[in-house]
């Protein structure tokens, strides 16, 4: 039979784009998705999405994960992609979390706190019991009640209660102005903490967790506290350049983690308590918690303490946390790698012979 | 193939070759210190694209940068530029530049090549990039990026003869084949990508120019024209390459880098190129030679 | 074609009044063509390498010199300029077209343009790049007044051949002992672009030259 090279890889390029276009549709009796009820209905995922790719567009990340057929890495990566295209027209000013709207508000550390604690949603008191009442559509839904009174406008941080007695450390940017951003240049080290959170807010959700637990179960030491967990609205504001005074361009939706950790100091710092930081687009407490418990590990260094386990290796940490290069890596060896192979399949045949050689040569040389 | 030249996709709503032109001239200024320090990874502020890490990224973004609307673009995986990735790489450059493509070597202004260095003889003027995964030679013994930096400051690279010797102690000869470190212009280890050891001599005082992409790496290098690429070995073990018993089973040539195919499942198999061009070029060159004889069969 | 690049969308201002030259005429296409040419100069050092973007450049600036500009530099590089560079007209250019930031210390610019080469800094008042990071080093663009009556020299190194004899005109005398000097640093070290007309001459650190 005479061998004939496998030509038609476009072909097969074409069908398999016409196939993922068929699958992601599923069966067509059944009515098409809309942006506005993922996003509406699916909105965790959409946060997730925003959060892991860089970009707070809620139409556009549910798009994202339409396309992907529900796989939020696929989804990142989609929106990843469309965000290198961007143009930048300005840096904004840091958000104030303190004057945040807020809708969910707690505190593990104290039992009343100034502004109150505002339970909000959340899954946390849920019972996981499969609800076969949400298999049925047009249900009607329960309305929560509403507070007698608005919230203060500006509520304070639990954590810098603490300041004032001097029991935790101030949060300074140690007068660094330009703000590293990873998106536009390559990781550098060792790396600032702003380089780290960045690529923390960006990394991967499971990984973080990951880590975050492992920082707890001994490899890592951690005594960490829930200082205060918010989740609401702020305001995104840009000082343009002509007016000289900042204006309001966004209201997004953030969670934000202050987790409060134990420093046993050292000869010359008394003890005191320091800051792990997380903060994600919309709602994510699990991500912003495991966030935060990283960012404190990763300080180690700057703290004085021994980097000895996984969660404190910055190199470590920050090389793997990004599920758009970690799936590209893993999945690539799905590509042909017919040549290395070939190159190791002739090598492990000539040492096998070899080999086979040697032992034949010694068993002759004892029957002799 | 792609029938035009010059004409821009407006209908894509991208740039020309997809990056903006801020993008591009960051991995321009880039490539050029490349070139000034051959074999130096320099650090590079990569974006990310629309396909995958670890499927030429690196690659895609230095040709985007260097590509114009005059070249003649080849993409090759494998040696091969029907192999789904070169296509899928290939239609992306149809799409962003609408440039020629060409499936030939010698007619080629630039090839993005995976694994491979084409068989024939690159000229001057020639751009060949790479698709790098691992762009740290260093990596598979010291993985932090803190410390090869310092081996490749102060070209402290016995650690990497050590463990070359070892596979001497222990198989008795050099067991890499593949991506396999060379040291550039008398000075930087680099890993030439996971082309097969059989094409490290080719990088050798090449007339063209290397350049070589690592995306999720974020770092861009090169080897100039006529640069010294040395593969490192032992006076007791000097380098060698890849050899076969049989020639390619469908043009014949003894001289290639030739791929094992199993024909069927009871272990028979036939080696053929993994250049294709090569290979058709030979076939194509042969099928017409007893023609040109005027001998009709 | 649906995209510009973000400075040819504002409007022309300049600090005398006068109206600005023109910067490229095709952004994409023209420094893709100026960027090859700087491409191939640099991988084969010594070799004439002209190109067919001519612009009207701001005074003292030769075309090449001009073209190099919009195709390497913007608001990343912060460029040194000499004496003759730093004119009102080519530092409103410069800004206006590049966004570009300039410094007057040699040592902390990636980027510097000398239109008057007599006059040039030394050598060693440009950055030669980190040890882990010789990358990090000046590209030096000097403006000659000829690539072929100059005392000839001989190259030699990475991207020639064997060797490669070349007549650089206008240079201080101390040029190549200084260039000596620089190669002594490597891997550390600048590298130089030559422009004149409308072509280039590259030089980069690797190369060795014989007067």
């Amino acid at each position: 039979m005479a061998y004939v090279a496998v030509k038609g890889g476009e072909q097969a390029i074409l069908n398999t784009l016409r196939l993922i276009s068929e699958t992601r549709r599923g069966d067509p009796a059944f009515a098409e998705l809309t942006l506005a009820q993922i996003s509406e209905q699916f909105g965790l995922a959409v946060d997730r999405v925003m959060t892991e790719g860089s970009v707070y567009d809620r139409e556009l990340a549910a798009l994202a994960l339409k396309q992907a057929q529900g796989d939020v890495i696929e989804a990142i990566f989609l929106l990843r992609a469309y965000r290198t295209t961007l143009p930048r027209f300005a840096v904004s000013e840091p958000v104030d979390t303190s004057r945040m709207t807020i809708r969910r508000r707690i505190s593990a550390t104290f039992k009343d706190i100034p502004g109150g604690q505002v339970l909000g949603p959340t899954y946390d008191c849920t019972h996981r019991l499969l609800d076969f009442a949400l298999a049925a559509e047009g249900l009607q839904r329960p309305q929560a009640g509403l507070a007698a009174e608005p919230l203060d406008k500006d509520v304070p941080q639990v954590i810098d209660l603490l300041g004032s007695e001097g029991l935790i450390e101030e949060e300074s940017d140690e007068g660094q102005g330009e703000i590293f951003d990873l998106t536009r240049e390559p990781m550098s080290l060792p790396a600032g903490r702003d380089q780290r959170l960045q690529n923390l807010a960006r990394g991967d959700e499971g990984f973080l967790l990951g880590l975050a637990y492992s920082t707890v179960r001994g490899y890592g030491g951690a005594h960490p506290f829930v200082g205060e967990l918010r989740l609401g609205e702020v305001t995104v504001e840009i000082v343009p350049e002509e007016l000289g005074f900042p204006i309001a361009v966004a209201e997004i939706a953030v969670t934000e983690c202050q987790m409060i950790n134990q420093f046993r100091g050292t000869a010359a710092k008394p003890p005191r308590f320091t800051r792990g930081y997380g903060l994600t687009f919309g709602h994510n407490e699990r991500k912003a918690m495991a966030m935060s418990l990283v960012d404190r590990a990763m300080r180690a260094r700057e703290l004085g303490e021994d980097v000895r386990y996984p969660a404190q290796d910055e190199e470590f940490v920050l090389a793997h946390t990004d599920n758009v290069e970690a799936s590209g890596m893993v999945s690539h060896f799905k590509l042909p790698h017919y040549v290395d192979f070939q190159a190791e399949l002739a090598l492990v045949r000539q040492l096998r012979a070899e080999h086979m050689a040697a032992r034949e040569a010694q068993t002759k040389e004892v029957a002799e | 193939m792609s029938a035009g030249t010059t004409t821009i996709h407006s209908d894509t709503g991208y740039n020309f070759a997809y990056l903006d032109e801020q993008t591009k001239r960051m991995i321009r200024r880039s490539l050029l210190k490349a070139l000034s320090i051959p074999g130096y990874q320099v650090p590079f502020g990569g974006r990310e694209m629309p396909l995958a890490y670890g499927w030429g990224t690196g690659g895609i973004q230095v040709t985007a940068s260097v590509i114009g609307p005059d070249d003649r673009l080849k993409v090759i995986d494998q040696g091969a530029d029907d192999t789904t990735n070169a296509v899928s790489i290939r239609r992306f450059f149809q799409t962003v530049t609408d440039v020629t493509v060409t499936e030939s070597t010698e007619d080629a202004t630039i090839i993005q090549t995976r694994h491979r260095i084409p068989e024939i003889p690159l000229k001057e003027g020639q751009v060949l990039v790479y698709q790098v995964p691992q762009p740290e030679p260093l990596q598979k013994i010291e993985p932090r990026e803190t410390e090869t930096r310092k081996m490749h400051a102060y070209a402290e690279y016995g650690a990497m003869r050590v463990t070359l010797y070892e596979d001497v102690a222990h198989f008795g000869r050099i067991a890499k084949t593949y991506d396999y470190p060379a040291v550039i212009n008398g000075r930087h280890l680099m890993s030439p990508s996971p082309i097969p050891k059989f094409d490290n001599p080719k990088m050798e005082m090449n007339p063209a120019i290397q350049l070589f992409g690592a995306g999720r790496e974020k770092r861009i290098y090169a080897v100039p024209p006529y640069t010294s690429v040395r593969s490192l070995d032992f006076d007791d073990h000097p380098f060698e390459v890849q050899t076969w018993k049989g020639c390619c089973a469908l043009c014949g040539s003894t001289v290639s880098y030739l791929d094992e195919v199993i024909t069927d499942d009871k272990g028979s198999r036939m080696f053929v190129c993994s250049d294709t061009d090569f290979c058709n070029t030979r076939q194509a060159k042969a099928a017409a030679q007893p023609k040109t004889a005027g001998e009709q069969s | 074609m649906t995209v510009q690049s973000s400075a040819t969308s504002m409007r022309p201002v300049s600090s005398g009044g006068a109206s600005l030259k023109a910067g490229f005429a095709d952004p994409v296409f023209d420094a893709q063509a100026v960027f090859r040419a700087s491409l191939l100069a640099t991988a084969y050092p010594g070799r004439v390498v002209p190109f067919d973007r001519a612009l009207a450049p701001p005074r003292p600036f030769s075309s090449a010199t001009a073209a190099l500009c919009l195709t390497l530099m913007d608001f990343e590089t912060l460029a040194w300029l000499d004496r003759q560079a730093a004119s009102d007209e080519a530092v409103a250019w410069l800004r206006y077209h590049c966004g570009l930031p300039v410094t007057d210390d040699p040592m902390k610019a990636r980027f510097a343009v000398v239109t008057d080469a007599l006059s040039m800094p030394r050598l060693v008042e440009f950055h030669p790049g980190d040890v882990e990071y010789p990358d990090r080093s000046m590209t030096l663009i000097i403006q000659v007044s000829s690539f072929t009556d100059g005392p000839t020299t001989t190259w030699t190194g990475p991207g020639i051949k064997t060797t490669a004899h070349v007549s650089i005109g206008g240079l201080p005398f101390w040029f190549w002992s200084d260039w000596e000097l620089n190669r002594e640093l490597y891997p550390r070290g600048i590298d130089v672009i030559f422009t004149n007309g409308n072509a280039l001459v590259g030089l980069p650190r690797t190369i060795a030259v014989e007067t």
